[in-house]
């Protein structure tokens, strides 16, 4: 008898655009053992593809994303025993922002719900927790009538991010881009590809699509080259998970293992919005009830630095007394804002906007105050 | 990016000009690039002793916090304030955008640090393992 070697042999993950990502000169990282593109610095590097995203466009490969096919006659029965939000009020080609949890009320894993047809649902999950995702999916659906089918390895998800997201894939697509609503998708044909789904979806806090192409290396790495040339003329930047981690701290979504984990609950978390406690029987929704009624010992809030020091993932946040209240769970220089900004736990009575409180950097109390978020929100269209 | 043949360097990525008994320290371009895009320079106050081999200071990029190490003993007589606000200064031009100057203590620890050429092989050697 051995033990089991799968656990303990560490294999690097590999993209289908990972060649591409190493000819583009690309800082490689690993990534939930993953080797992914922190930036790309021949083409400017992390602050510059933060404002390619803000301003005018960036692409990023998130083919680590995984993706799992929820489909047959009981797989909305099955979303809705699985997920937080209401996927029943999904029509055909609409996407929802939800997450899986559970039974404590804490998290599986934040997700997209994509419904692709009457009854057909893509589930885009985090790369780190894609096999623990699919065997927990797998697991709580056993009573429904579906298929569940793990399809994290049939797609090279491009994500074309920014303002001008819109215009770079229409001139690669025949499908008219301004009538799909933000969290909306179509399918067509893109770069001569039948039958590709064009998602308006994304983690940057701006407008823009995700497509999921065909995973092989020759086909991923003609659209990859094509989204470039097509981008060009609006500055278009090859953007690696460096800006992708800046853009999503300034919109303040959250990262699974940051502001979410297995010991984070939905109300800790902030994620109420997404949280239909009305709809029908989920994972965890017990646990949510109980808790709200009993209250929250701790919440996220949204800080910016007032004294000199960046927050890093991990700080102690500390009263204005130097007593220790919570930790920091994301803290970045914010490259469009241009401020130190965090996001934490603390306690509530901590939360109120302009609190003070101080960061321990490096063994220092360095102030910070709370504010609201999120940090960036995007113009709104005129 | 040539390394200035008149400085010396350590292993840390530092490199120190000396003029007499006054050194002037920075951080080398391979140390620029490797972090990419600098937004924070925490440095020490003048008057403030800096030993061989420890640190004196942090630098951060967007993505990572590193120590500065100093490459001599001394005491810090000046300290480029201008990388509080423009701390992208050391991006641009690393070898030229100092970050303390100090006195000297003991000049034999010089004889330590690496010259122009064998920093270069050094680094070399570093970007192979990578």
């Amino acid at each position: 008898m051995s033990p089991t070697v799968e656990a303990t042999t560490v294999t690097v993950r590999k993209t289908a655009l990972n060649p591409v990502h190493r000819q583009m000169g690309a800082k490689m990282v690993d990534f939930n053992g993953w080797d992914m593109p922190v930036e790309y610095p021949a083409t400017g590097g992390l602050l510059a593809e933060h404002m390619a995203v803000r301003t005018g466009v960036g692409i990023f490969d998130v083919s680590h994303m995984g993706d799992i096919l929820v489909s047959g006659p009981e797989a909305l029965a099955a979303v809705q025993h699985i997920s937080m939000n209401d996927a029943a009020r999904l029509g055909v080609g609409q996407a929802q922002y939800s997450a899986m949890l559970y039974p404590e009320g804490t998290f599986v894993d934040d997700i997209v719900v994509h419904r692709l047809g009457e009854n057909e649902y893509l589930i885009v999950i985090n790369a780190g927790t894609r096999e623990k995702d699919f065997h927990w999916v797998r697991d709580n659906t056993r009573e429904f009538d579906c298929t569940v089918r793990n399809a994290s390895d049939d797609f090279t998800q491009i994500a074309i991010q920014g303002p001008k997201g819109a215009e770079t894939l229409q001139k690669l697509t025949e499908v008219d881009l301004p009538p799909i609503k933000f969290y909306w998708l179509k399918r067509g044909a893109v770069c001569g590809l039948r039958d590709i789904i064009m998602a308006r979806t994304g983690y940057t806090g701006e407008d823009g699509f995700e497509i999921y192409v065909p995973s092989d290396p020759e086909t991923s790495a003609m659209v990859w080259d094509k989204v470039l040339r097509a981008g060009k003329a609006f500055g278009l930047l090859p953007c690696g998970l460096g800006a992708r981690n800046t853009l999503r701290l300034e919109a303040k979504l959250p990262l699974y293992g940051h502001e979410i984990s297995d010991s984070i609950t939905v109300w800790e978390a902030g994620l109420d919005r997404f949280c239909k406690m009305e709809k029908q029987e989920f994972v965890g929704q017990s646990a949510l009830q109980n808790q709200k009624r009993e209250g929250v010992g701790r919440v996220l809030v949204g800080l910016e630095m007032i004294e000199r020091g960046i927050a890093r993932d991990g700080y102690k946040l500390l009263s204005e007394a130097g007593k220790e209240i919570g930790y920091v769970t994301s803290g970045s220089y914010a490259p469009f804002l241009k401020k130190n900004i965090a996001l934490g736990y603390a306690p509530p009575q901590f939360s109120a906007l302009d609190t003070t409180v101080a960061v321990e950097v490096r063994g220092q109390a360095v102030k910070a105050k709370i504010v609201p978020t999120p940090f960036y929100k995007r113009p709104k269209k005129t | 990016m040539a390394y200035p043949k008149n400085y010396k360097y350590t292993k840390e990525h530092e490199w120190i000009s000396v003029d007499g008994q006054s050194g002037t320290v920075g951080i080398t371009d391979y140390a620029q690039q490797s972090l990419g895009d600098i937004v924070f320079v925490e440095l020490p106050k003048p008057g403030a002793e800096v030993n061989a081999g420890k640190t004196f200071g942090t630098v951060e990029s967007v993505k990572a916090v590193s120590d500065l190490y100093s490459p001599v003993s001394g005491t810090v007589t000046e300290v480029n304030q201008e990388l509080s606000t423009d701390p992208e200064k050391i991006n641009s031009d690393a070898h030229a955008a100092w970050m303390i100057k100090l006195r000297i203590k003991n000049p034999e620890e010089l004889k330590k640090l690496l010259s122009a050429e064998d920093y270069e092989t050094f680094v070399k050697e570093e970007e192979a393992a990578h």
